[in-house]
């Protein structure tokens, strides 16, 4: 098992990380140099090739950080800082996976009711479907300041606007995946309830939804990793003061551009986080209904 | 209607006929049916692809309703008879929910029905012994063969009271060898149940192995061809196959579908 996953998982993914690093080393001179050449001219300094690349590596503001830059940057705001301190990565990351957390449980419920009603009630599968699929189509973006201006109108403020941008993005793939799971008993097993003369409700909870729980997890993954994405963009055009989202925020209006990185990295590990506690969960699930190991 | 019945009579069906109305124009799935079953018999329904013998059960169950004639089981109509519970249905693929252990599967019908958790119990034991499950009731369905698993949907249809067993060519998907001794089994558990059977087949060596009475059907429309009487004694080693007596069934068997056959080919 163990020289398996070696060779099988971890190899091919070092393989892939050490390419990104290398071409972001490249990139990283090439964005850089030209403004470094101009600080060299205007300072009058001549440099060896090996010290102007260095350079390049080094400035506080570049355009492209190296990955080192980036690196440090997040380990220092991450383990060097009290957390409860404004630069602290740890601090926004919490902010950000508080309204997360809070918009994906929100929409995932949102969504399998949704669901519930369009498999049980005709008149929804035709009614609700085309709005839920146009709702998608609206730009996130502009909708998002809306939310918060029209929430803190009616004195909403906080954590629940955001949190509910991760439920508008959530709430989605949770319907798709949960509608599809209900409907995935094949005839011969809905057939076979019918000969027991089985209830409606015994169908609904010793059939559909065991055979909807797969499609569940599979869609919890997509609405996880969406609802962080609606946590920042809930963040970022509302002047909120915390979270990784204004983290972003404030970087970019400073010209921070190591910090917009560090922030960057610190969502994205968030979003592998969240996804792969869904997964561990779905595999215990899946475990306890005698899957099938694979 | 149900007094005219004798009460031996499980299955009684008269002139019964079934019309799916599809893009194409009408299918005669059944058409001009009588046929009547007795309580405890076997009767074997065998005959090409649509013929309207998986139909016929499918009525029988109330899972497709007759479009004429009349058909009653227990004497009551097929409804009334589904919502009393009165049959077990063995489907052509086991069906079992993955997400259940064997026993869970066999309890499946118990829970619906509301048999207590010690009935159940004691039921699950029984059945399991009946199919020669018995010790695989904490395995999952994927973690048994094929033959085992259709043997697990044969005890969930035997757990509660129904004294009707319908199966739908519960063993086409098995290899001979399986089949075979899955036959063998079904005939012991058929003189220990005591079940009245209805068992749809396109093997003739199995129909006429199993059966008190063959029902002999051919297609388009589906109809009943020819009703054949077992000589055979109820209890029938395997070795029965090669006997004169046997054979000659077969053959009539073999006859009745090829003149169902004759007159479109």
């Amino acid at each position: 098992m163990k020289p398996d996953s070696l060779k099988n998982r971890i190899i091919p993914v070092l393989t892939i990380l050490i390419s990104i690093v290398a071409v972001w080393y490249v990139a990283a001179y090439f964005m850089n140099a030209p403004f470094q050449r101009d600080l060299d001219r205007r300072a009058e300094v001549t440099s060896t090739t090996m010290e102007f690349i260095g350079k390049t590596m080094a400035q506080p503001k570049p355009i492209l950080p190296a990955p080192h830059q980036v690196v440090s940057n997040v380990f220092e705001n991450t383990f060097l800082r009290s957390v409860t301190s404004n630069r602290s990565l740890v601090y926004h990351a919490w902010v950000t996976l508080s309204s997360t957390v809070l918009g994906f449980t929100m929409g995932t419920l949102t969504g399998i009711l949704i669901a519930v009603g369009i498999v049980h009630l005709k008149a929804l599968d035709r009614s609700l479907m085309p709005w839920i699929i146009a709702s998608q189509t609206v730009p996130i973006l502009a909708v998002a300041p809306m939310v918060i201006v029209v929430l803190g109108a009616i004195n909403i403020t906080g954590l629940l606007p955001k949190a509910l941008i991760s439920t508008y993005l959530s709430f989605f793939p949770v319907a798709v995946g949960m509608v599809k799971g209900l409907r995935s008993p094949e005839i011969i097993q809905l057939d076979l309830m019918r000969t027991y003369y089985a209830s409606g409700a015994q169908t609904f909870w010793k059939l559909r939804v065991p055979a909807s729980i797969p499609f569940l997890f599979t869609s919890m993954k997509v609405a996880i990793a969406a609802s962080l994405v609606g946590a920042i963009v809930g963040e970022l055009p509302t002047g909120a003061v915390a979270g990784i989202g204004s983290k972003l925020l404030a970087a970019a209006y400073y010209s921070q551009t190591i910090d917009i990185w560090a922030a960057l990295i610190a969502g994205s590990v968030l979003a592998a986080l969240l996804v792969t506690i869904v997964g561990i969960i779905a595999k215990i699930v899946d475990r306890s209904m005698g899957g099938r190991p694979a | 209607m149900p007094m005219n019945n004798p009460p031996s009579s499980v299955v009684s069906a008269s002139k019964l006929g079934l019309t799916f109305e599809t893009s194409d124009g009408p299918v005669h799935a059944l058409s001009n049916v009588d046929l009547t079953v007795n309580k405890g018999d076997f009767v074997s329904f065998i005959g090409p692809s649509g013929c309207g013998k998986t139909t016929f059960l499918r009525v029988i169950a109330d899972l497709e309703k007759a479009t004429a004639g009349e058909i009653t089981v227990n004497g009551m109509t097929p409804e009334e008879a589904r919502k009393s519970r009165s049959y077990g249905y063995v489907f052509q693929a086991p069906a079992l929910y993955p997400w259940r252990t064997i026993e869970k599967n066999i309890a499946l019908p118990l829970e619906i029905m509301g048999y207590s958790a010690a009935d159940r119990k004691a039921r699950i034991e029984r059945t399991l012994d009946l199919v020669n499950l018995s010790g695989f009731g904490k395995k999952y369905p994927w973690q048994l063969s094929g033959g085992m698993q259709q043997r697990a949907s044969i005890a969930r249809a035997l757990a509660f009271d129904a004294d009707l067993l319908l199966m739908d060519e519960p063993f086409g998907a098995l290899d001979e060898i399986v089949r075979d001794h899955l036959n063998e089994q079904l005939l012991k558990l058929w003189a220990r149940t005591e079940k009245t059977i209805c068992f749809v087949t396109h093997s003739i060596p199995e129909a006429v192995y199993l059966s008190t009475r063959i029902v002999v059907m051919s297609p388009r429309p589906g109809r009943v061809t020819d009703v054949i009487e077992s000589t055979l004694p109820k209890e029938r080693p395997l070795e029965i196959r090669e006997t004169p007596e046997f054979l000659e069934i077969a053959h009539r068997v073999r006859e009745g579908l090829r003149a169902g056959h004759s007159y479109e080919e």
